[in-house]
């Protein structure tokens, strides 16, 4: 059995899908963003002036990308493993000798790509309006692609226990988004009266936004030690949860 | 050589439902076998078990000599499955369906390109190879999941009811596309409600009933247990009623039509020297049941009267 050949398999036929559908995946977040960086950057920002020695426009930015990458991985890695099952067609793998981990590794490779891909289009949206230094590049790739990684993983758990169309959006609308916004996208955490500053330092999102932001700009509110350290932790936890349930056929046998 | 070995099979669900109740059967190597059941007997999930959909209590299959668990990869390699219901991507061409299952089974680009065609082509699909696949007939559908689980060259093909629901030019067509792959030597597993189909294309047989096999042996001996055959008559003149004949159930239909049971120690030819006798006129005679359909109602009525 060549795993390789069945992982590049995997791997094309969902880069395949939401390449087919670009005006649903690609599109909306380009447009989103640029009104954003319109809204919040042009009209708005220049009415707030300047946080932590970076213009309000170059501050948001990176924010707004990562956001964007974050519900994009998501919602792939969701919606596609969610409609294979819908659809039966889980099956085709199911029967197959394909490792649960290249079928882990393909969903999760199709939305760290979508993930990037939507990533670098918002950034060069992004590119008409704000000023990117790219501070410390290594730093913004490796978020970049351990943020897709995390939520991709996220998505694939959230898939497995889908019961119907319901049960996916459920999280993307009533925490991640909610999350999204409250982790330091517009702000900086230190605007924050006490009890909010405390609170916000539980949010996961807030530490790879400004992890990401230190990359782009060299500006940041944490330890950026500790978003890597944290980003890694919560990939292999999600990665052995979701090879449990793979090897167990939660979802997806019975 | 065994293509397919079950032993002591068993699957309660987690609601309680035991399907499976301990089965064992062996398929042997080239063989076209019928695997048949009234709804619900467990036919389904034995399938699933083999082709690792459905996770078994307990028990052990072997394919080709690999068992299942142990040499799970070997052992799916030998399997190509075709499902009741339609499974593939409704968004897809048709090549590419066939051509990416080919991928999973770790098979080179160049190779799988080749497999490709050469099922599109035997299954009379290759003019509809870019078509996607939710403009297709019910019947190309079917086709289609032939030619994707025989993409990756199966020594065991398992088709669970694979002409269901499809017309009977269709399903022709398709008898003669299995027997041609029986014939290239795959070994064929066939579940199906047609009990023709069964007796027309498999020569071994077992049947399953509340999780239980309760019938495993030859076609041609289970046919052969069988000791009286209906037939309907068409008769040239009307009747009122109907005749009595010695050695012959008669049954007055309608005054055209008679329902008449032959043992076979009487035979056809005492039948009609009878009616001849009676200047009763035959237009035209027919089968009133397929010869499988009624040993299968009467081993499963057996068994129903056994589990009461």
């Amino acid at each position: 059995m060549n795993n390789t050949i069945a992982f590049k398999t995997l791997l094309f036929k969902e880069v395949r899908r939401f390449m087919r559908i670009w005006p649903q995946t690609l599109l909306p977040p380009a447009i989103t963003t640029a009104l954003y960086f319109l809204i919040f950057g042009k009209l708005i920002g220049d009415r707030i002036g300047v946080i932590n020695g970076a213009s309000y426009m170059d501050y948001i930015v990176p924010g707004v990308i990562l956001m964007s990458v974050i519900s994009h991985s998501y919602s792939n890695v969701v919606s596609s493993f969610y409609s294979t099952k819908f659809q039966h067609h889980i099956e085709e793998l199911l029967v197959a000798p394909v490792p649960n981990w290249i079928i882990l590794l393909g969903y999760i490779g199709g939305g760290v790509i979508r993930g990037v891909v939507v990533g670098l289009v918002v950034t060069a949206i992004s590119m008409l309006f704000a000023t990117l230094t790219f501070q410390h590049l290594g730093i913004a790739i490796a978020v970049l692609l351990l943020t897709a990684t995390l939520f991709s993983l996220a998505g694939f758990i959230n898939a497995v226990f889908a019961d119907s169309f319901d049960d996916i959006s459920i999280i993307p609308n009533f925490i991640l988004t909610p999350l999204s916004y409250l982790g330091g996208v517009f702000y900086s955490v230190a605007m924050l009266p006490g009890i909010w500053q405390t609170l916000s330092m539980g949010n996961p999102i807030l530490y790879l936004i400004n992890a990401f932001r230190f990359g782009l700009i060299g500006v940041t509110d944490v330890d950026i030690r500790i978003a890597f350290a944290m980003t890694i932790g919560f990939i292999i936890v999600l990665t052995l949860f979701s090879l449990y349930c793979l090897h167990k056929g939660i979802g997806i046998k019975n | 050589m065994k293509a397919l070995s079950i032993k002591n099979l068993k699957k309660k669900y987690a609601n309680g439902f035991e399907a499976l109740k301990g089965i064992d059967l062996d398929v042997a190597a080239g063989d076209f076998f019928a695997l048949l059941g009234p709804n619900g007997a467990g036919k389904s999930t034995t399938i699933g078990i083999i082709s690792s959909l459905v996770t078994a209590s307990s028990g052990s299959v072997s394919i080709f000599g690999y068992d299942l668990d142990a040499q799970r990869a070997q052992a799916k390699n030998c399997i190509g499955l075709v499902p009741q219901e339609i499974n593939f991507s409704q968004f897809e061409t048709v090549h590419n369906i066939v051509f990416t299952q080919a991928g999973y089974y770790g098979i080179p680009r160049k190779q799988a390109l080749i497999n490709t065609e050469r099922c599109l082509k035997q299954m009379q699909l290759w003019d509809k190879k870019d078509t996607v696949s939710r403009r297709l007939s019910g019947g190309m559908k079917r086709r289609v999941m032939i030619a994707r689980a025989l993409v990756h060259q199966p020594r065991l093909l398992i088709l669970d009811e694979p002409t269901a629901g499809v017309d009977i030019e269709i399903r022709r067509s398709m008898w003669d596309l299995m027997r041609e792959v029986n014939r290239q030597g795959t070994t064929i597993i066939l579940t199906t409600h047609y009990l023709e189909e069964a007796e027309s294309l498999c020569r071994n047989i077992a049947i399953i009933n509340n999780g239980e096999i309760v019938e495993n042996s030859n076609m041609a001996q289970l046919l052969s247990r069988l000791h009286t055959d209906h037939f309907i008559l068409d008769l040239a003149q009307p009747l009122a009623q109907a005749p009595v004949m010695n050695g012959f159930d008669i049954e007055w239909v309608n005054e055209n039509t008679l329902n008449v049971a032959v043992p076979k120690t009487e035979g056809l030819n005492k039948l009609f020297a009878e009616l001849s006798l009676q200047n009763i006129n035959v237009i035209s005679l027919k089968n009133k049941s397929n010869r499988l359909e009624q040993l299968f109602m009467d081993v499963v009525d057996a068994n129903k009267g056994i589990a009461k």
